[in-house]
């Protein structure tokens, strides 16, 4: 049996949004800035586009710029946002686990002359909105809080940090990333800029988006012929934003039955998973948490070793632990958990998506305590008790 | 992150994997917050290591090159062990990825310090 549990690193592309972009490849292959009947087609094409994905959250269509993908969105709303308004501040604050292009991005700010605060979590993975209203003052002139973590799936309180950046006349920003499609999500909940992804709502990679609130604007990080609005040039990727359009119409209407279905399947994972294996332990909150995220950390084993052991069972998953990151640094968000490092290493993440079935999830805590326990067996730092 | 079959091989069914209760000598090298600790245990007869058994917490190149380091050094003299590198390691197993060549592969230091081990022991006794 193969089962594929990763849909935080890659998702498969909806059939019927493919379907939706292969027309566009070598049919209605325009430029939609051209004057000809191909210009308009594809100019047609990216309004529609623009508008289902403004539809998803909220927005108007003229709040929608597209990008090359999430990672992109996030330079160019964050730096974007601190360039274009630097006369109300050099503070920008964000949470100590944003995603590695955030933190990535804010270290570049700080070299820039920004001062960068990060605010802490409790050890479920909460931003403290006690110790954010501490670091927010008159100098801040944008604060970014994700949505919910992709990693260890905790849902952010955004309505309230949104509130806590506009009280002191502070932009505020969201990586939507991990959160969009599994949770509604609004731009009435106080949001200045969002970063929304493709792939993560079923639509191609290489597309992304960043909502834009009228009347803001963002200094472009790329510089060319004026597309989208001047903030994003570049010809646009049509098939892929004509994806992304599709994606984000099917996800609006399917969401809440499949957010309801995966909640059912994660918390049957997680129960038989910390029942089945002695010292498991989850990662995260325990309730407030997307519906298809399980984060398991296994003491005395390590996460890649376990990854390679699964996969040989068709099993594909994730690891928080050092060894599978191309910095050989355990995940920081786990850090920001208070976990030690030893404990990092140990930890799983399970990220379910539309394939997944009751069998996949009963496939999975049948073999994990298997092989859980043939690493235990192998390590030192296994206490004799539990071989 | 590709691993040669043969590291695929040494992780899927490492060899001599356990603990030898009245060890000769022991050598630990590494430490769980890196990710990667290995223990190897040896027994010695007339100068040679007539068994060596080991334990490792870490990732799939740790466990394979510990399984690869107890097989190079099963039945060889101490002062061959003592011989035994890292790159010998490495290349008995296909390779392994360069990222790994420093972190990961330490068993080679572990079965030299199960050889001090040993032979600090008897010089004492």
């Amino acid at each position: 049996m193969k089962t594929y549990m990763d849909h935080a690193a890659a998702r498969p592309v909806d059939p019927r949004v493919l379907e939706a972009m292969k027309p566009y490849f070598s049919e209605s292959y325009g430029n939609p800035s051209s004057f000809y009947s191909k210009g308009f087609e594809a100019l047609k094409a990216l309004n529609e586009a623009r508008r289902q994905v403004a539809s998803l959250i909220g927005a108007q269509d003229s709040e929608i710029v597209f990008t090359s993908g999430a990672t992109e969105s996030n330079n160019l709303a964050i730096i974007g946002a601190a360039l274009r308004y630097r006369k109300r501040g050099t503070r920008v604050v964000i949470s100590e686990i944003e995603h590695i292009s955030v933190i990535n991005i804010s270290k570049e700010l700080t070299r820039q002359g920004y001062e960068v605060k990060n605010a802490p979590v409790d050890s479920e993975g909460v931003v403290d909105m006690e110790q954010l209203k501490e670091l927010v003052n008159d100098d801040t002139v944008l604060v970014s809080i994700m949505a919910a973590n992709g990693e260890i799936g905790t849902i952010q309180p955004i309505e309230q940090a949104a509130k806590i950046a506009h009280d002191h006349g502070a932009l505020f920003h969201t990586d939507a990333t991990a959160a969009v499609g599994q949770m509604p999500l609004d731009v009435s909940m106080g949001f200045d800029f969002m970063t929304l992804s493709s792939n993560d709502i079923y639509g191609p990679k290489g597309v992304g988006a960043v909502y834009v609130k009228k009347g803001l604007r963002l200094k472009s990080q790329m510089i060319g012929g004026g597309q989208e609005g001047g903030i994003r040039s570049g010809s646009e990727n049509i098939p892929g934003i004509v994806g992304m359009g599709k994606a984000a119409e099917l996800i609006g209407e399917e969401m809440g039955e499949e957010a309801k279905r995966l909640a059912v399947l994660r918390d049957k994972l997680i129960e038989d998973t910390l029942k089945a294996v002695p010292e498991s332990y989850l990662n995260g909150h325990p309730t407030n948490r997307l519906p298809n995220n399980a984060n398991i950390r296994f003491s005395y084993i390590e996460g890649e070793a376990l990854l390679l052991s699964l996969s040989d069972l068709g099993i594909s998953v994730s690891s928080g632990s050092a060894c599978v990151a191309k910095t050989l640094e355990p995940s920081h968000v786990l850090r920001a958990l208070g976990l030690k490092h030893e404990e990092a290493h140990g930890s799983l993440v399970f990220t379910l998506g539309k394939s997944n079935r009751e069998e996949d999830v009963e496939y999975v805590t049948q073999n994990l305590p298997g092989v859980v326990k043939k690493l235990r067996t192998m390590s030192p730092l296994t206490p004799k008790e539990l071989i | 992150m590709m691993y040669s079959e043969k590291v695929l091989d040494h992780f899927r069914n490492p060899r001599n994997v356990g603990e030898i209760e009245d060890a000769d000598g022991v050598g630990t090298v590494g430490n769980p917050v890196c990710g990667d600790m290995m223990s190897i245990y040896i027994k010695v007869k007339d100068d040679r290591i007539d068994d060596v058994k080991f334990k490792t917490f870490g990732c799939g190149a740790a466990i394979a090159t510990t399984s690869m380091t107890t097989e190079l050094a099963k039945g060889k003299t101490l002062d061959e062990a003592m011989e035994i590198t890292r790159q010998d390691v490495a290349d008995e197993l296909g390779g392994l990825p360069p990222v790994k060549m420093h972190c990961s592969n330490l068993a080679a230091d572990a079965l030299h310090e199960a050889v001090k081990d040993y032979r600090k022991k008897k010089g004492e006794a």
